[in-house]
């Protein structure tokens, strides 16, 4: 059961360039560790980040075993219009986890 | 004139007198560690918290029964509840951790399996109980049937142990300030748990931390929820009376 | 066993045998990691902000922010922003893909590092032109990990 913190502001002016902040619970398992019984523990780390607003794409990553537990990324976005972000985390064995946040432009 | 300078002289001795040697952990930590700690859209340990609200009001075991169902709003019902804890639980008669508290109420009042110390669950309910005392001083339980537990607590911390011969009173009070390799040590104060380590790269509680100085002493560790661990942390809390907590708190 | 010299600088040299070395990075697999990123064109150095602590109390989590001098408009912009490293096991640390509805070419994650080492950051520009940045950072072990 992974759970992600994201802020968006709720209210934004037109034009405004907001921060937008995601923390996601995820061990990012590097593959590279030995386990208590002494065999790797395999990978399982989230590969692919995505961020659309009203459905286009403004922001995405691609993470390597390097990137911490719980990874945190930070990035930036102009307010354009009201509507729906949708954050979007893919691991490496193909699943993703979903989470929205919905903002209102004036 | 001479009354009005004596009541001018207590007010600014005052603040001196209540002038505090003791530190949390945090004033120990670099900028960036402690800039984790303080946003809480930037510390993991958040994410913990935000599981255990879910577990706080998600229905278990054979009363379907959830947490919040007996306990209503966890802001308002837990509040402070982590300040003054261990208590003296009194079907066992014997001192008790938030824990094992939490523990309980899961296993005889919710009647659901219980969860496993250092489980990914207990540290999310510990977690969430005890964010709802954040920023508030720690109060210990003033219960008299404790004063053992908190003598065998402190016995525990100045007895030297482990193939290194060491207490924990000669890192944490004699060389507290001081480094332990490249790591300050820190004075041990217990104002944060359950924490995020970093070096865990996980929520982790007190008792887990406390493995973690064993080891380093080449000393038997002592079980989680164990009457030692529990000593231990009883005589922890109470040295750290008046502190403010942090919970979920961030450690390197 | 004698146990009389042993003193504090022990006990932690004690706790880093515990890690685990697996097969790691190098300067050469870095470049080659860099030159897959940019197909080879040449880098420039400048325009690129690289924040990252100096000294690190904990290599499993190290904050780094990146931001790049640039308009963010439709005709010029940074389209991705790439991170290695020397010494961890594999040199690409993420890659990030960025739009002019970004408005801003800034990124803040955390990333582990394995041991003392320089960390590179490279803006990819919409011109097809690459810029970067690099820095050092110095990683202290903490004390007392788990046994
Ligand atoms: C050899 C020195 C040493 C001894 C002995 C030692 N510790 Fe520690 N302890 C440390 C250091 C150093 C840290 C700081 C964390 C780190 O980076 O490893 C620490 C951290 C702690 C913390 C965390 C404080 C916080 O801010 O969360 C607690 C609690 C603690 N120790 C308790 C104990 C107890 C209890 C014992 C005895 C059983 C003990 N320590 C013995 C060196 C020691
Ligand atoms: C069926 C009702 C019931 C349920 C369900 C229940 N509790 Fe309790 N809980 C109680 C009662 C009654 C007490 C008081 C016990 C006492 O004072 O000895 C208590 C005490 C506590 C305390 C200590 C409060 C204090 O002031 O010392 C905590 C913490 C706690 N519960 C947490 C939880 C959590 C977390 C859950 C869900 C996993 C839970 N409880 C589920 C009835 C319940």
């Amino acid at each position: 059961m992974a759970r992600a913190l994201i802020n968006v502001p709720q209210k934004a002016k037109r034009g405004e360039i907001i921060e937008i902040k995601t923390l996601m619970s995820h061990p990012m398992e590097t593959g590279f560790r030995t386990g208590l019984d002494g065999q790797l523990v395999p990978r399982d780390i989230i590969e692919q980040f995505v961020c659309t607003y009203n459905g286009e794409v403004v922001f995405s990553a691609h993470l390597y075993p390097a990137i911490t537990a719980n990874p945190f990324l930070s990035f930036t976005t102009i307010a354009a219009d009201s509507g729906t972000l949708v954050f979007s985390w893919t691991d490496n064995k193909g699943e993703t986890q979903v989470q929205t946040a919905s903002i209102q432009v004036e | 004139m001479n009354r009005l300078l004596v009541i001018l002289l207590v007010c600014v001795a005052l603040p001196a007198s209540a002038q505090d040697a003791r530190k949390s952990g945090f004033a120990f930590m670099g900028p960036d560690t402690q800039a984790m700690q303080t946003d809480d859209l930037a510390n993991p340990g958040m994410l913990s918290v935000l599981e255990g609200e879910a577990l706080w009001n998600a229905k278990a075991g054979t009363s379907q029964k959830s947490c919040a169902a007996c306990h209503g709003d966890a802001p308002q019902s837990m509040k402070g509840v982590a300040t003054r804890y261990p208590a003296f639980d009194d079907t066992t008669q014997a001192p008790l951790d938030l824990a094992g508290r939490i523990l309980q109420c899961r296993t005889e009042r919710q009647g659901a399996l219980a969860f496993q110390r250092e489980g990914r669950e207990l540290l999310a309910l510990t977690s969430y109980v005890g964010h709802q005392s954040r920023n508030m001083t720690i109060a210990p339980s003033q219960d008299t049937r404790l004063a053992a537990a908190r003598a065998q607590g402190a016995a525990l911390y100045s007895t030297r142990v482990g193939q290194l011969n060491f207490s924990c009173a000669q890192c944490h009070d004699d060389n507290a300030g001081g480094h332990l390799g490249a790591a300050p040590i820190p004075q041990a104060h217990p104002t944060g748990y359950p924490l995020y380590r970093l070096e865990w790269q996980s929520l982790g509680s007190l008792q887990r931390r406390f493995r973690n100085c064993l080891s380093g002493m080449r000393a038997e560790p002592i079980p989680a929820g164990s009457a030692d661990a529990i000593a231990l942390e009883l005589f922890l809390m109470d040295r750290a009376a008046g502190m403010k907590l942090e919970t979920p708190a961030v450690r390197p | 066993m004698n146990t009389t010299r042993r003193q504090f600088s022990l006990l932690t040299a004690g706790a880093s045998l515990a890690l685990v070395t697996p097969a790691r990075a190098t300067p050469e697999t870095m470049k080659e990691s860099i030159q897959a990123f940019t197909g080879g064109k040449p880098i420039k150095e400048g325009r690129v902000k690289f924040d990252i602590s100096l000294l690190v109390e904990n290599g499993n989590s190290v904050p780094l922010s990146v931001l790049v001098d640039s308009p963010m408009t439709k005709d010029d912009h940074v389209t991705r922003i790439g991170i290695f490293n020397e010494k961890n096991p594999l040199p690409d640390v993420a890659i990030f893909t960025l739009t002019p509805r970004c408005g801003r070419a800034q990124i803040a994650t955390r990333m582990r590092l394995n041991d003392t080492q320089f960390i590179t950051a490279i803006a990819e520009m919409s011109d097809g032109t690459y810029f970067s940045a690099k820095s050092e950072v110095i990683v202290t072990m903490p004390a007392c990990v788990e046994g």
